[in-house]
């Protein structure tokens, strides 16, 4: 408490304390999200398998991450004889870095203000959601994740970490055409990479959300988030069945457990940031101002961390739901995926885009109807298209 | 192919409600067959008097000899068994043991028969290695009195 007083005691000090206040939120939100969605998943894995899934330590399982995390803790840290040490400590730091700072740019509800000492402050509920490259620098930092696994499978010294490591580089950068190639057509629609301004564009209800006005950029974005994230069916990196574990083979304790975090902390962000840019963000499906009702900043605040943590919770059922119904794809289909199919439907995607926002500037209602028609009208005919091809396929066969 | 990514997913999703088919282990345990076969019992008879006879064929049928035992004379006024010698010596090796059940065909007495106990963890090696007394079965399990011959024989 004396050290809250102190940091509140002084004007200037204030500006320092409000961020911290922040870091240590996040920090600690971030970090304590991973036990439960590691529970969550591994629950929901073992109902559709018709398992309980793990209940045996605490009620219904509920320390089991817990009691796995000290186990990890305990656990001998063994570093391959033929490994390069250096490179082989930093890896699992480079995954871990990377997914903490990521969530950084996420705002969490409308700006809150307050007055502390006579001074008026506004306080956005995000630690770095003012920045003005905005939702770029979510892709700077994934991209560095990437060095911390191909790091890690080149620096062990064994043949299918090496493996492990050369695919995700390649997948990730596959997978980064399509996410971004996804993403322009929101930003040709808001024309700012600033996340407040994003989030701001989609206010009002669901029917302004991006998702309306661009489904195949929502889509593509979903799936390229999947293979951005290694996980199933993209978690070619790991590959249980053909790479031992992939990257992480050597790995063993508490830089295994790094590696660990780290995907889950990427999954947690980057449901956060597709929430974001297509899902309204902290706004929920309808604005209360619509509805003729007053809300002050703190129910507003309250509001915004509800929805943004329930659109989070809903894409991370998506991504278990996901792993538990779709076996992992083969590694050219992967790229084909990529490059033959996401690649030019992408780019169909933003000169349609494109071409709607110059004809209709001023037609709000206009645009957003021409944009869902055009998204709809895609989606058919990449399902067309797969359904031809899949006939072709079955055709050679029987 | 949408419509066939959304075909699975409703499967996996209807999925979620069924009921769970594990079965809890140590609080629920399956019914076992009748025939199971488990740890060695080596059996008696009403009388107390141990089923074995110390004839060794259970160790000659045993594929990887996992059965050692040392047979001796009865003592006429306070007999082991039922028969001319009796066990001394019985043991079997749990580790070595393929769990055929040979052993329980070969005996021409019934002693040895496998029983229903199948949780043998244990901490050492040693322990692995089963005695006479681990084995031995305090009550007859209904294979009926021996044959008049085999209580009356002549010494």
């Amino acid at each position: 408490m004396k050290l809250i007083d102190w940091l509140l005691s002084d004007p200037t000090l204030v500006y320092l304390t409000i961020p911290l206040v922040k870091v240590a939120i996040i920090f600690v939100v971030l970090v304590g999200s991973v036990p439960v969605l590691v529970l969550f998943e591994r629950k929901l894995i073992g109902f559709i398998q018709q398992r309980p899934g793990p209940n045996r330590v605490g009620p219904w399982g509920i320390l089991q991450t817990l009691v796995d995390g000290i186990k990890l803790l305990l656990k001998e840290d063994f570093i391959p004889p033929g490994a390069v040490k250096p490179i082989f400590i930093l890896a699992p730091l480079l995954a871990l870095v990377p997914a903490m700072l990521s969530v950084t740019i996420i705002p969490w509800g409308p700006p809150i203000q307050v007055t502390i000492d006579g001074i008026a402050h506004t306080i956005s509920l995000g630690l770095a959601d003012g920045i003005s490259v905005g939702i770029l620098f979510y892709f700077a930092a994934t991209s560095i994740g990437v060095y911390g696994i191909v790091l890690a499978g080149w620096s062990s010294n064994n043949k299918y970490s090496l493996l492990g490591g050369i695919r995700s580089t390649a997948q990730l950068i596959s997978y980064e055409l399509a996410l971004s190639l996804g993403l322009v057509g929101v930003l040709l629609l808001v024309g700012s990479f600033e996340i407040n301004a994003l989030v701001d564009s989609q206010a009002g209800g669901f029917w302004n959300w991006n998702v309306v006005k661009q489904p195949m950029g929502f889509l593509m974005f979903l799936v390229a988030g999947f293979g951005e994230t290694n996980r199933l069916p993209f978690d070619l990196p790991e590959g249980e069945s053909e790479l031992g574990a992939g990257f992480h083979t050597e790995y063993s304790s508490m830089r295994f457990a790094m590696f660990f975090m780290a995907e889950y902390m990427n999954i947690f962000t980057f449901s956060a940031v597709i929430s974001t840019l297509f899902l309204g963000g902290f706004h929920g499906p309808i604005d209360p101002a619509l509805l003729g009702i007053e809300v002050n900043q703190w129910i507003a605040a309250a509001f915004g961390v509800f929805w943004l943590g329930g659109k989070i919770i809903a894409l991370f059922f998506l991504f278990v739901w996901i792993r538990a119904t779709f076996p992992r794809l083969r590694y050219d289909q992967m790229m084909n995926l990529s490059w033959k199919v996401f690649f030019p439907l992408g780019v169909v995607n933003i000169m349609l885009t494109a071409g709607i926002v110059a004809f209709a500037p001023d037609q709000p209602a206009v645009q957003t109807g021409a944009l869902f028609v055009a998204g709809i009208a895609q989606i058919v005919g990449l399902d067309a298209i797969a359904n031809a091809a899949k006939r072709r396929a079955l055709g050679h066969v029987s | 192919m949408l419509a066939d990514f959304a075909k699975g997913m409703l499967i996996t999703f209807r999925h979620i409600f069924k009921p769970r088919v594990t079965v809890e282990y140590p609080e629920v345990k399956r019914p076992q067959s009748p025939i199971f076969r488990g740890r060695h019992i080596l059996q008696r008879y009403e009388n107390g008097l141990e089923r074995c006879v110390g004839c060794a064929l259970c160790a000659a049928a045993c594929p990887p000899e996992a059965i050692y035992l040392e047979a001796r004379e009865n003592d006429p006024a306070a007999p082991v068994s039922a028969g001319e010698r009796y066990s001394e010596v019985y043991q079997i090796h749990l580790l070595r043991c393929i769990w055929c059940g040979f052993c329980e065909e070969a005996c021409p007495e019934d002693a040895i028969v496998m029983g229903p106990e199948f949780e043998l963890a244990n901490y050492s090696r040693r322990a692995f290695v089963l005695n006479k007394n681990d084995m031995l079965d305090t009550a007859d399990k209904g294979f009926g009195t021996p044959p008049d011959l085999i209580v009356n024989f002549p010494l």
